[in-house]
């Protein structure tokens, strides 16, 4: 008698990191830049992740018990909420963040089919929303430890910035952008651990950084290139979600387009654009380039001629 | 039921041309910033539509095959030509709202497919109550979008404040992507009502109407005389999945 083999279908290399387990590395990689934020802005900060954290569970759990298919355990709801809150400023009322939650939820998320569905990245849908619709309470960057214009305002009117405080975090800003040390030790930890690559990363800040070289007026001036860098949510938006697994392309070469493409809308966004930042829409608009960018650049299977046609003969 | 409300019934809800048929999205997604606005785009439509229906009826015997769609647009363009004479003349404040939307009117894709699928092949009072029907049914689309994003978008119904001062409108609601929102939140309502029906037996299919272009559903494809699907085609198909 032989041995009988079973075969099962493929993948056969499996991970054993479970979406769960991703989830979780991603949240403990937040970690930092979140406590930076409650440290620099005060308990509020705190009330504002709760709150928005608290939406994104609800709202997952609710559509799940509706649907009959609860998703909630697989931690993402928990990783939009905080991500969220570390984009929005500290002084926003509480029910414009649990609204900005359930957006990201309901609508950009579920409604298209959960999570591996949705078609953009739904924290910063959710921001966007909430950009749109308050743009007030969206940019009062006023709190009780800062007054005044962010770093990227003040460097776009003109004026002169801190470096330093900016690479600290000891300034104003949305909760969890302001400190790109802590943002980096964040994101060292997830590279560590494989969860993330520098590809989109890399190739997003070196095209910007060329382009606001280019472009910016100021030259490769050392100084304006780190103030542009350190500024605002490019940290943030580069390490933590332009490499949203769902909402990037899965080819190789496409995430080094992506990256490209993600650096020169922001160059445009924050050069040319009338407002000071443009890090989230260049990431959602780069998320919906995302299906063109993987059909031009799937490998060519074997078997096949390049360009996908199959091989006659 | 008799021919007059059974076609205004057919406008208004079994093919209501927003909620169900999907035309008309142009000045949907555009004018619906307010309710006033999709009042008024409606009814100025529903005029048109009723008229141009009812004359392009009266002379469908006249208009050769070839040129029918000239001819339906010039006798649209007349109607939207007047109608926006008298708007500029009597509300002009609306007229300044809708804006080009008015003479765009003439291109609506409701008034040019109500004229060929059914004004241009019935008699004329049925004809006119199609129109009738169609538009009123556009109308409260309209305004049922006009409303809601009205209200969530400034707070407002009408022009009359409804929220406190103190609750800020959701301002994305007044723009552009709250239009599509808005519009799918609707539909989806509407296709949930129906689908509740259905499973009671109060189905709308089972009241009888005119030609709706879909002869798969159709109880009354035996012996009609227009269709749009190859009858072997089908039953090849059907064929097929019972195997």
């Amino acid at each position: 008698m032989s041995e009988l083999y079973k075969v099962s279908s493929n993948p056969h290399i499996r991970s054993r990191m479970a979406t769960n387990g991703v989830m979780l590395a991603v949240v403990v990689a937040l970690m930092p830049a979140a406590g930076f934020g409650i440290y620099n802005f005060g308990p509020r900060a705190l009330a504002v992740m709760m709150v928005t954290m608290g939406s994104t569970v609800l709202t997952e759990y609710f559509f799940g018990l509706y649907k009959n298919r609860l998703t909630v355990t697989d931690l993402s709801a928990v990783v939009t909420g905080l991500l969220l809150a570390l984009n929005l400023p500290v002084s926003i009322p509480l029910w414009m963040a649990a609204l900005g939650g359930i957006f990201a939820i309901l609508v950009v998320k579920m409604l298209f089919g959960g999570l591996g569905q949705n078609f953009m990245n739904p924290a910063l849908a959710g921001r966007c929303f909430l950009l749109i619709s308050f743009p007030t309470a969206m940019t009062a960057f006023d709190c009780d430890a800062y007054t005044g214009a962010t770093p990227l305002a003040a460097l776009k009117a003109g004026e002169s910035v801190r470096l330093l405080d900016m690479v600290t975090g000891h300034t104003a800003g949305t909760i969890g952008e302001t400190s790109v040390i802590a943002i980096v030790l964040g994101a060292c930890f997830l590279l560590l651990l494989g969860v993330i690559d520098l590809r989109i990363p890399g190739s997003y800040i070196v095209t910007f950084a060329l382009f606001a070289g280019i472009f910016g007026g100021h030259g490769f001036d050392p100084a304006y290139l780190a103030a542009q860098l350190s500024g605002g949510g490019l940290m943030l938006g580069a390490f933590f979600m332009a490499t949203d697994y769902v909402t990037r392309p899965i080819t190789i070469k496409g995430q080094y387009v992506f990256g490209i493409i993600l650096g020169l809308l922001t160059g445009i966004f924050r050069i040319f654009g009338p407002g000071a930042e443009g890090v989230s829409y260049a990431i959602i608009l780069g998320n919906l380039l995302v299906p063109l960018i993987e059909k031009y650049t799937m490998p060519t299977a074997f078997g096949h001629r390049k360009g996908g046609a199959r091989h006659e003969k | 039921m008799n021919k007059a409300g059974e076609r205004l019934y057919n406008g208004l809800v079994k093919e209501n041309p927003t909620f169900v048929l999907m035309l008309g999205m142009c000045p949907t997604l555009a004018v619906t910033t307010s309710a006033v606005n999709g009042l008024g785009m409606g009814l100025t439509t529903t005029v048109v539509l009723a008229l141009s229906n009812m004359i392009i009826a009266l002379l469908r015997n006249i208009i050769p095959d070839r040129v029918r769609i000239p001819g339906f647009i010039v006798i649209i363009a007349s109607f939207v030509t007047a109608v926006q004479l008298l708007l500029e003349a009597y509300i002009p404040s609306l007229n300044k709202s809708l804006g080009v939307y008015i003479p765009l009117i003439v291109v609506n894709c409701i008034i040019l497919g109500r004229a060929e699928s059914y004004a241009y092949s019935n008699p004329v009072v049925p004809s006119f109550f199609d129109g009738l029907g169609m538009g009123l049914g556009f109308t409260f689309a309209l305004t049922c979008i006009g409303v809601v994003r009205e209200l969530l978008g400034a707070g407002q119904i009408f022009g009359l404040d409804v929220l406190p001062g103190s609750v800020e409108p959701i301002r994305i609601f007044g723009q552009a992507p709250g239009a599509f929102f808005v519009l799918a939140a609707l539909v989806a309502l509407q296709n949930y009502i129906k689908a509740r029906r259905k499973e009671k037996g109060k189905s709308y299919e089972k009241i009888g109407s005119g030609c709706s272009e879909d002869c798969m559903n159709c109880k009354d494809s035996k012996g009609c005389t227009k269709r749009f699907y190859d009858e072997n085609a089908s039953k090849e198909k059907t064929g097929e999945e019972g195997r």
